[in-house]
């Protein structure tokens, strides 16, 4: 009686394993539905998706212009301080004064991807770019400045 | 200086002769974060579990108190960090109900539809970890080839895999990508098709059925006495599911069954999740071709305040009932702020279930309550 037990449930052990190895040795002979990407290897077919958030920049166009006006908007939506926002005043050629920014330095390190400030941007001057090998060696090098070297405002944004 | 009589008093303090204290934990493979379990065994019977927390303690609620109502639900994705979008969707109901805002009826399906999706998503992970715990390797990377696809959908219409932050009070941060409905259907047909597979290899599976059965048997009264809420509870047969008993957003316009077992064991627990994953299917079939054209966020004031009182919201995430209590003085930012988590209280089951068993049954209890250290510890 014993035996006859522990018999059945040796077989009923070993059907069911099979059954379990059925299907991995169906991906095992059939190489072509296995979707594992090697990472590295696919660098230049791998694509984000356009939203992803990966890191804050600034686009500007081709004369070198942005669209930030130095509103703080951005500055006072982050819950991090990531950004900073840092203006000076421009003097017009007709001696108007206007601020402008002088430097938007954002700081990817603390930066939680949380698209905060870009809802928060009242010119669209921010957006969300999809990189994601941010590693580097040193730091400092994550504290960026968005705005290019002499770059300005586009004409007839307020 | 200690003299050596006051030594061996100490020792005698600690524990019975015979018996081992062993240290599970910081860093163990199967505790899936920083838990610390000191366990008292007696040969290899458990005789008591003391979880040790506070390694990943970031003081979420301290630092909610100086963010605005805006800030602080992206912080909520760090806590359980498999249910982000649900945690989420959780502070934003208790800002729009604080303030009366309304949000359109486009939001509030999208808001249900990624909500079922993050819970499939993630009991594909635990299945996957859980299998692991308990040896199997192989249906790690089943579960994950399904699971890889719902986070290609969150990343395509959210912008991020796991943090999403796509919820915002009044609504949701952006439309849902163009190629949403139609991925989302190829996931259904795909899941669908799959899902035969988990129960080939594990369901049905001689060694895992009889690891789980019987083991880590949570009895509906200490169930409902520990706070368990989510899948360890209705595996009790506690019917606490907060989408059914307290229907927020759209949940009370679909069908969907809540699941229930009676058995109270680790393999009723891992039923109750795998019933749960096709009622969410269910439920998004229900609403994918319904979503409402519209807006897909509200008139919201620029500076959101709270009316001075106290508020309290609730949602099921994968885990169980996540609450958010608020104590609000009229201002900005929350005056204090308490998040009631699943698993904290799920977790303060395990001593319970656990002793008497032998330490190999302790990863397969362990498994099933379905613990994310990073929620049980904010
Ligand atoms: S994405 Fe969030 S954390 Fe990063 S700079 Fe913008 S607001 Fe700050
Ligand atoms: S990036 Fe936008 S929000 Fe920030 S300062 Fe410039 S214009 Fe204002």
């Amino acid at each position: 009686m014993f035996l006859k037990e522990y018999l059945s449930d040796v077989a009923k052990g070993v059907s069911s394993l099979l059954k379990g190895m059925r299907k991995t040795g169906y991906y095992f002979t059939h190489p072509k539905e296995i979707i594992t990407e090697q990472y590295p290897d696919n660098r230049a077919t791998l694509l984000m998706s356009e939203r992803f958030k990966g890191e804050v920049v600034m686009p500007h166009d081709a004369n070198n212009e942005h669209a930030c006006t130095g509103c703080t908007a951005c500055e006072l939506a982050c819950p991090n301080g990531t950004i900073k926002v840092v203006t000076k005043f421009e003097v017009s050629p007709e001696g108007k004064k206007k601020k402008a920014i002088d430097a938007l330095v954002y700081r990817l390190e603390l930066c939680t991807m949380c698209n905060l400030c870009i809802v928060a941007c009242p010119s669209d001057a921010i957006k969300m770019a999809p990189n994601f090998e941010h590693s580097v060696f040193d730091r400092t090098k994550l504290t960026k400045i968005l705005n290019k070297p002499g770059s300005k405002i586009r004409e007839g944004i307020e | 200086m200690y003299n050596q009589t006051e030594i061996i008093k100490d020792t005698s303090e600690l524990g019975a002769e015979g018996e081992l204290v062993i240290n599970m934990g910081p860093q163990h493979p199967a505790t899936h974060g920083v838990l610390h379990l000191v366990v008292t065994l007696n040969g290899e019977t458990i005789k008591k579990i003391e979880p040790h927390l506070g390694y990943i303690h970031r003081s979420i609620e301290k630092m909610c108190e100086s963010l605005t109502y805006r800030q602080f639900i992206y912080v909520t994705s760090r806590m359980d960090y498999l249910s982000s979008h649900i945690n989420n969707l959780g502070c934003a109901l208790l800002v729009e109900k604080g303030m009366q805002i309304e949000v359109p009826d486009r939001a509030k399906y999208i808001r249900v539809i990624l909500s079922e999706l993050t819970r499939i998503a993630s009991h594909e992970l635990w299945l996957g970890a859980m299998a692991m715990d308990l040896g199997a390797f192989t249906p790690f990377f089943y579960a994950f080839r399904e699971r890889e696809m719902i986070t290609d959908i969150m990343e395509d219409t959210c912008g991020a895999r796991l943090t999403m932050n796509y919820i915002v009070p009044g609504g949701l941060m952006y439309d849902i990508h163009p190629d949403f409905q139609k991925k989302v259907k190829a996931f259904i047909t795909q899941f669908k098709s799959k899902v035969t597979e988990y129960e080939d290899l594990v369901t049905n599976n001689v060694i895992f059925q009889s690891r789980t059965k019987g083991v880590g048997i949570l009895s509906a009264e200490d169930a409902i006495s520990y706070g368990c809420t989510g899948p360890v509870a209705r595996a009790s047969g506690v019917s606490c599911d907060i989408r059914k008993i307290y229907p927020y957003e759209v949940y009370d316009k679909v069908e969907f069954d809540e699941v229930i077992e009676t058995a109270g064991d680790s393999f009723a627990r891992y039923i109750v999740r795998v019933k749960e994953m096709n009622q969410s299917i269910r439920i998004i079939e229900q609403l994918i071709d319904n979503i409402p054209e519209g807006d897909f966020v509200g008139k919201t004031k620029n500076v959101l305040k709270l009316p001075k009182g106290e508020f309290y919201t609730r949602v099921e995430t994968a885990r169980g009932e996540f609450g958010v209590y608020v104590v609000s003085e009229g201002g900005t930012t929350p005056h204090r702020i308490k998040f009631r988590s699943p698993g904290f209280s799920n977790l303060s089951a395990l001593n319970h279930i656990s002793v008497g068993s032998k330490i190999g049954d302790l990863m397969a209890s362990m498994g099933t309550l379905d613990l994310v250290i990073p929620d049980i510890d904010r």
